[in-house]
């Protein structure tokens, strides 16, 4: 079966997850919390597609990354709360730290072609 | 992280998909109203806030989907393809049950023949290196396999270099003393090095010692297998214990494997070593020993017949012996165990495969049809948003589906063909048939399942997905539109429905054939009448039975006793029964003439006064044999026809005198009658000439009785054999039977009646599915033009108009089909010649038969739609747009 995901270009493939267990850092939140609060950090430059954000969720449950539960919202709402597991918390090491490889070497690439 | 646990998850996502679903929906639905809160917040009215919401969420299923994809299995759209392919041959299981049907046929067949081919060509001897052994034999101008004497033998195993070892076995007869008498058995006197040339142990006790193949060596015996678990219950302890055959006590010395057989020997029993030889097998020209050789590493066939060839030169000279020249015979081991089945199982092969061609090709038009009928589904699920991917992906799976029932189906069909085919085999011919064991679904033919099956499935899933690529979804809806693609699929059905009619013809024609010569070869003259006649087979050990004169009294007393048994007419016997084979041949001089040449060798009977009554063979000229011709008169002898046109050609035989080698002295005969030609050979040979020789005038303790009954002879069977037990229980009393079911059994009628019914069963299956196939193809061309038939009719057309229009399609298809199946039969026919027997390839009252069946076959499947066609009603068919 082939699936097309629609994500938008402004978001760096394959960073959605990463972006997701780091917002989950400070506190367990809900869907939309978790596109708010990734629009909110980047100043309104990256935004989440819900198209690409539940598969995203559905994935890191899958992989034991989250965990999830129905809880009420301040405003007394039924939603459901994604919090980070221990091994999330490992998983988001290992992609910043390849996050940051990758944006290193792109950096050198740039800044060579800059010189040249 | 861990593959198990998302397994499980997944897997419990399955079992509540209902609950993942609503949660789903429940989450989004929070997500949705939160974000038209926030725009409600930013100003907007509420409903303009509620659509910008739902334009954000785009399609609310396809997220929905797209979430399940994550967590689904993949086999879970193999699984709803699955069920949708099932459902949908539930509503329409005529055509499931009739795709699997065919191509289950097509299947079985063709994995059933493959497998005996597997078994009989492709499977290796089981012997040690069988590659390196060669059937060694001597050759002549008429006979190119030819036996050897006793004495070449020796000579050539001590000249050759070769073969690293060299051996000989002869057939043999025992009379096998048990408590209930004696009992004829079968056993191979073989040579001490037997064994080991063909690299065979037995799998307990031993092999023979170098020295019991030497004159007055031990009487010792070797079991096979099946002698050991029948006769000796398979006793470990039979080692040591003795036999009584002939008379004699032999030493059991070990048991041949399980897996050991050793088909010019048939089901022998016994093998024992050769030492003891009686006058003639002394003699340099008494040739009775077959042989077996392993060549050296490094020699080539060619090479060691060259050798040996020479070999035999040098003797002839050496002991000046006239009559033939002689030369060797090297030939593959396996060519002479394989032979006789290769034309008939590659005849079969091509036939099966035929039958698989044209089985597939009537599945894949079923398949497109079906595809056709479905264009609008198609379209209407390509217009709801299914992918060409997912629309192939579902084509795919049930032609799949539809491949894996057929060949699931076909190899349980090719393992009942198989047990049924092997079963078909007589008993006699098949113990020189020892590949029949091997014949059986196994790692071979299992793999030529897996490849049928594949082709199946690639052929079936390839055929409406290209049929699918040259569709517009657009034309699919547009019923009424008659595209480009129904033209196509015209083409190509009527294409297939040629191909199939070609196969049929071809079938059809090699049935023909099969089927006339099977007819000529049972009506060729024998010369005798086979009707009424009972036969049974006699053998009197010479020990018990020593003189001349005793055995003669036996024979006067058997014949006596079996005259008066009731409803018995004649009574006659002979040393060997007619429509067997040119064996037991003599090689003789006319006295008084210069030797004749080398084509001096006739078949030789010894017969009673009462045999050629009994046959009711004509007496041409002279007279019968009588009782007088006895041991104490001058030897008289009775030729055929044949023998006397060869031999005294415009000459009256009578008086002559045949001169032969009667166990080393030389013997005259005098010709007191000619008899008209009695077929001794084989149904497919030419008859060939024979002499007659009073049986009291040699010392035969082995013959046939030969009885005509005024009834059914099967009735007199069970008494004949009882009566001969009951007067000397040490009498040797085998193969009761008639001489009607004798011809059935010999190997050429059985060759020719098999290949015949296998092939006549071919051809009417695939005339069935041929014809079949076209009504399908004239049935779709004329539900395709039922409008343009409306319009003809509506302008005035006349029903026969109609009808010859639909049937001048069928005619052209038929006419095609019939003129490359011509052309293509008689090649096949020609591949096939050595089957046909007094038919040529191209018999041409064959070729019309086929042509007449076939057209007329054919007619008759267009005629149906060609009447629905012309029944059309102008109105209804116009207003049916």
């Amino acid at each position: 079966m082939v699936t097309r995901m629609a994500k938008k270009p402004d978001l760096l493939p394959g960073t959605l997850d990463m972006l997701i267990l780091k917002t989950l850092t400070r506190t367990p939140l809900h869907g939309y919390g978790i596109a708010l609060s990734i629009k909110r950090l980047s100043d309104d430059v990256l935004t989440v597609e819900e198209g690409s954000l539940y598969p995203a969720l559905q994935r890191l449950l899958l992989h034991g990354w989250v965990k999830a539960e129905w809880k009420m919202t301040e405003t007394n709402r039924r939603a459901r709360f994604y919090t980070l597991t221990p091994a999330g918390r490992k998983q988001l090491g290992i992609e910043m730290s390849q996050f940051e490889q990758m944006i290193a070497a792109i950096g050198r690439v740039m800044s060579d072609a800059r010189e040249a | 992280m861990n593959p198990i646990a998302r397994f499980m998850r997944k897997l419990s996502i399955l079992f509540r998909q209902e609950r993942f679903a609503s949660e789903l929906d429940e989450e989004m639905t929070f997500h949705r109203t939160q974000v038209e809160e926030e725009l409600i917040a930013g100003g907007m009215t509420p409903e303009a806030a509620h659509y910008a919401a739902m334009r954000q969420f785009g399609n609310a299923s396809k997220l929905r989907e797209q979430s399940h994809e994550v967590v689904a299995f993949r086999a879970e759209t193999v699984v709803q393809d699955l069920r949708f392919a099932l459902r949908q041959w539930t509503k329409n299981p005529g055509f499931a049950s009739t795709a699997i049907l065919i191509l289950a046929l097509g299947m079985g067949v063709s994995v059933a023949i493959c497998g005996f081919v597997d078994a009989a060509l492709l499977q290796p001897l089981p012997y040690a290196n069988p590659e390196r052994l060669m059937s060694v034999n001597e050759s002549n101008v008429e006979s190119p396999r030819w036996p050897l004497s006793y004495p070449d033998y020796l000579d050539w195993q001590r000249l050759n270099k070769s073969f690293s070892s060299l051996d000989v076995y002869s057939g043999s007869g025992y009379l096998l003393r048990t408590p209930s008498g004696a009992l004829p058995v079968q056993g191979e006197r073989v040579s001490g090095g037997f064994f080991k040339t063909l690299g065979v142990r037995p799998m307990l006790g031993r092999d023979f010692y170098p020295g019991e193949n030497r004159p007055a060596g031990a009487n010792v015996v070797l079991l096979s297998y099946g002698a050991w678990l029948r006769r000796f219950g398979g006793r470990r302890d039979v080692i040591g214990q003795t036999v009584d055959l002939d008379n004699a006590s032999y030493t059991i010395i070990g048991v041949l494997p399980r897996t050991f057989t050793f088909a010019p020997s048939g089901n022998a029993e016994f093998w024992t070593p050769l030492n003891s030889f009686s006058t003639h097998e002394k003699m340099r020209t008494f040739y009775n020993f077959w042989g077996i050789g392993r060549l050296r590493d490094g020699v080539s066939v060619r090479g060691a017949a060259a050798e040996t060839s020479a070999i035999a030169k040098q003797l002839q000279l050496q002991y000046g012996i006239t009559g033939r020249t002689l030369s060797a015979s090297i030939v593959p081991l396996y060519e002479v165990i394989v032979g006789d089945v290769r034309p008939i199982l590659l005849t079969l092969l091509g036939g099966a495969g035929l039958l698989l061609l044209i089985a597939c090709v009537n599945v894949a038009s079923l398949v497109l049809v079906r595809s056709e009928n479905r264009r609008r589904e198609i379209a209407v699920r390509g217009a709801l948003g299914a992918t060409p991917a997912r629309l192939v992906c579902q084509f795919v799976t049930e032609s799949l589906l539809l491949a894996g029932f057929g060949s699931l189906t076909g190899a349980l069909v090719a393992a009942g063909l198989m047990k049924l085919f092997a079963r078909l085999v007589p008993k006699d011919m098949a113990a020189n048939m020892p590949f029949l064991g091997g014949v059986a679904l196994n790692a071979h033919t299992g793999a030529v399942t897996a490849a049928i099956a594949l082709m199946a499935a690639l052929l079936l899933a390839a055929t409406p997905t290209l049929r699918l690529s040259f569709q517009k979804v657009r034309d699919g809806l547009a019923e009424g539109d008659r595209g480009h693609a129904s033209r196509l699929w015209q083409r190509l059905g009527a294409n297939m429905v040629i191909v199939e009619l070609v196969v049929a013809v071809v079938l059809l024609a090699g049935a023909g054939l099969l089927g006339q010569s099977l007819y000529q070869l049972l009506h060729v003259p024998l010369g005798f009448d086979p009707n009424r006649l009972a036969t049974v087979q006699v053998m009197a050990s010479d020990r018990v039975y020593k003189s001349d004169e005793q055995t003669a009294g036996l024979r006067q007393e058997i014949a006596r006793r079996v005259s008066s048994l009731p409803g018995v007419e004649s009574v006659g016997l002979t040393s060997m029964l007619p429509v067997q084979c040119n064996c037991q041949i003599d090689s003789i001089q006319i006295q008084g003439r210069p030797s004749h040449g080398e084509h001096n060798d006739v078949d030789e009977r010894h017969i009673s006064p009462g045999y050629l009554p009994t046959l009711k063979a004509r007496l041409v000229r002279g007279r019968l044999f009588t009782d007088a011709d006895d041991a104490s008169r001058p030897g008289v002898a009775m030729i055929n026809q044949a023998l006397a046109r060869k031999f005294f050609p415009g000459e009256d035989p009578i008086g002559q005198r045949i001169t032969d080698d009667e166990g080393g002295r030389p013997s005259a005969w005098e010709i007191v009658g000619v008899v008209d030609d009695v077929r001794e050979g084989p149904l497919d040979v030419d008859i060939w000439p024979a002499e007659y020789f009073p049986i009291n005038q040699t010392h035969d303790g082995y013959f046939s009785v030969v009885v005509r009954t005024r009834q059914d002879p099967v009735a007199l069977l069970p008494l004949l054999a009882s009566t001969l037990h009951q007067f000397d229980t040490n009498l040797g009393v085998s193969d009761e039977d008639t001489m009607s079911e004798q011809i059935d059994g010999t190997q050429a009628a059985l060759l020719h009646r098999s290949s015949a019914w296998l092939v006549g069963g071919f051809a009417a299956v695939a005339l069935v599915l041929g014809v079949v196939g076209l009504y399908g193809v004239i049935a779709y061309w004329v539900s395709r033009r039922t409008r343009e038939i409306g319009v003809r009719m509506a302008l005035g057309a006349q029903r026969s108009s109609v009808y010859s229009l639909v049937l001048r399609q069928a005619g052209w298809l038929t006419g095609t089909g019939l003129s490359i199946g011509m052309v293509c039969s008689v090649g096949a026919s020609l591949l096939i010649r050595n089957l046909l027997f007094g038919v040529q390839a191209w018999d041409p009252v064959t070729l019309c038969c086929v042509a007449a069946l076939l057209g007329l076959a054919s007619m008759a499947a267009s005629f149906l739609p060609a009447r629905r066609a012309a029944s059309v009603n102008p109105t209804d068919a116009l207003r049916a747009e």
